[in-house]
């Protein structure tokens, strides 16, 4: 850090270097897990992935015996239904102000490296000695939520899987024990999911309903005024 | 042989049984519960401690009792008025919190801010650190029954937090930055006040080490205990200084740094061969020094300008994923948000370095003895804002 200039020539380099690396890592890992792969994408030295559920437990071994990347960061899952609740869904209070309009239902898009449920799981890793990191997904068909689990290469994922069982309602073979982490016991429903109503939205007026109904429409080039730069 | 001495006889014979009963000591396991409500888990963390003797056998941390659900809040919420709850998470060093995921809308509509935020950005962001650690090493003390030394962190992190305050108006949750800049430029005379606070909090590093670093019995209770390995570290996703405790030297701010600029001034990883208590303890502290050192060569060099870019009133944030991390003083700390185009983001998940950090406590915890417990908890350091979310 010593050497400023030497860091700026360096970032100005790092771009196409890391995207040649990047390029090799997937060859090597589109050979490793076969038809595993589904799609990837890679951004400014950014990588991610889509495997195939059956080889989400391979991806995880191969990215760390294989590659170094020892270093676990998170598990999580992602519900691609857009939200059925619209301002409908808001307290009676808030109803009176603005009468709702029920939503329309939207087409399910998935983002970055594609999908085809509505369930995905989504992971990174990192390699702390080289600095790349990976995105991994897998997509889980809705009637049979459950994926093989990372525990066994990734100890740290215990926890992440738990939540996201609790979360999303996605099973995870293999791992020691799906219990609550956040919610009591009893608690029924899997709150992070879209069709999961936000209830305190109901029973309670929204404070920032006021803010978000005075701001003033946008112009035709979606560029409303310059914002409030002194 | 009379009646009386075969009865005494008999007596020592049953004395000498029970004597070989008791040596063979077979104790039946007890469960022993820490918390909620314990000074040394900053919070309502709740440790069930299954014990042998002294010794635990198994530890399992239950949490929950904190948590709000900001992943689903932030759903209903627009991109501005998420800042306002990602306060909340590390609330010791709330503006630290704001920074990524503000860089991560920035990135996601492919804006910079420009050159006077990012290096106030990255001023604001050290101060958090420094008033976040600095409770920590007065707090430590306490973990092993010194009072005194907390109350030395709270009178001097206060000079921080006026700071802090001074700047953004609010000591804890400042709620100060905004995609595209900052919400106000410094007020006048704050640079040398500034100066000012980080001189005494050099002192209070120094202070630290004398009370407590060479004290006999800290380091008694602190070091070889609660060793991690950095491979097992690594796979339970330790970040920030418990990592760097265990040798391994990586540091976000160095190693992927991203919209804040702490490239452009001279400062130093501090690692710790040992991982033990005693390295965490002494990790934090360097880093403090070092985070006062960053904040004085950034003071030198604040660039003139705008302290916003130009941004549109109604933030619509353009359809895409982006993941960007940055390290807060509890660790990495990341927001992976996904955007559709909408006032609101579709869906934000929230890597938080303390419930990695903690995840690593029934594999620590194993085979320690009752004290040692605390004293552990202590030194990994977690804010139960940041575990429970």
């Amino acid at each position: 850090m010593s050497s400023t200039d030497a860091v700026e020539a360096g970032a100005e380099a790092a771009a196409p270097a890391a995207d040649v690396e990047a390029e090799a890592l997937l060859a090597r890992l589109s050979d490793a897990l076969g038809g595993g792969l589904v799609e990837s994408h890679t951004d400014q030295g950014a990588v991610w992935v889509r495997v195939e559920r059956d080889a989400w437990a391979d991806l995880a071994g191969f990215l760390r015996d294989e590659e170094g990347f020892g270093f676990f960061n998170f598990l999580s899952a992602i519900d691609w239904m857009p939200s059925p609740f619209g301002r409908d869904m808001d307290s009676s209070v808030d109803n009176a102000l603005d009468p709702p309009e029920p939503k329309e239902p939207a087409p399910t898009e998935t983002g970055v490296a594609g999908g085809d449920t509505r369930f995905q799981l989504l992971a990174r890793v990192n390699d702390v000695t080289s600095g790349r990191s990976i995105i991994a997904k897998a997509d889980l068909p809705a009637d049979d939520l459950r994926a093989p689990s990372w525990v066994a290469v990734y100890p740290g994922a215990d926890w992440h899987e738990r939540e996201a069982w609790e979360m999303f309602g996605i099973d995870f073979d293999g791992h020691p024990g799906l219990r609550h982490i956040y919610l009591p016991g009893e608690f029924e429903g899997h709150p992070l999911r879209k069709d999961y109503p936000l209830l305190a939205r109901r029973v309670k007026p929204w404070p920032g309903l006021v803010d978000v109904e005075l701001m003033p429409e946008p112009d035709d080039d979606g560029d409303a005024g310059e914002g409030a730069a002194p | 042989m009379t009646v009386t001495e075969r009865q005494q006889l008999s007596y020592i014979a049953a004395q000498a049984a029970d004597a070989r009963v008791n040596l063979e000591i077979e104790t039946e396991g007890m469960t022993l519960n820490i918390g909620p409500q314990h000074p040394a888990t900053h919070g309502t963390l709740r440790i069930v401690a299954k014990l042998d003797g002294e010794q635990v056998v198994a530890a399992e941390p239950v949490m929950g009792y904190m948590h709000r659900g900001y992943e689903k809040l932030a759903e209903v919420r627009t991109y501005p008025q998420v800042t306002t709850l990602i306060n909340r998470i590390d609330w010791l060093g709330s503006f630290a919190n704001e920074v990524p995921f503000i860089l991560a809308a920035e990135r996601l509509m492919e804006l910079e801010a420009p050159p006077r935020a990012q290096w106030i950005r990255t001023i604001l962001f050290e101060l958090s650190r420094i008033a976040n650690i600095t409770l920590f090493l007065g707090d430590m003390a306490v973990q092993v029954g010194a009072i005194t030394p907390v109350f030395f962190a709270f009178r001097d992190r206060e000079h921080v937090l006026n700071q802090i305050e001074a700047a953004t108006g609010g000591r804890f949750h400042p709620n100060f930055d905004r995609i595209g800049g900052l919400k106000d430029d410094l007020p006048a005379g704050w640079i040398a006040e500034t100066r000012q606070a980080m001189r005494k909090i050099r002192a209070f590093c120094d202070e630290i080490e004398e009370l407590v670093e060479g004290n006999e019995i800290f380091q008694a209770r602190t070091r070889g205990i609660g060793v991690i390995p950095p491979d097992v570290g690594l796979s339970y996703g330790l970040t920030g200084a418990n990592i760097r405790a265990s040798g391994v030297d990586w540091d976000v701010r160095r190693d992927s740094p991203c919209g804040l600029v702490h490239d452009q001034v001279d400062w130093k990883v501090w690692t710790h061969p040992d991982g033990d208590s005693f390295a965490r303890f002494w990790v934090r502290m360097q880093e403090t020094r070092e985070a006062t050192k960053i904040v004085d060569q950034l003071l030198d060099g604040i660039p003139s300008g705008p302290i916003m870019a130009k941004v549109p009133v109604i933030i619509k944030v353009p359809a895409g994923e982006a993941y960007v991390e940055t390290e807060n003083p509890l660790g990495v700390m990341g927001y992976y948000v996904v955007s559709k185009g909408d006032l609101f983001p579709f869906r934000v998940k929230i890597r938080s370095a303390s419930f990695s950090n903690v995840s690593i406590t029934p594999w620590l915890l194993k085979g320690v003895y009752v004290p040692d417990i605390i004293t552990i908890l202590g030194s990994l350091y977690f804010i139960l804002g940041d575990i429970d979310r």
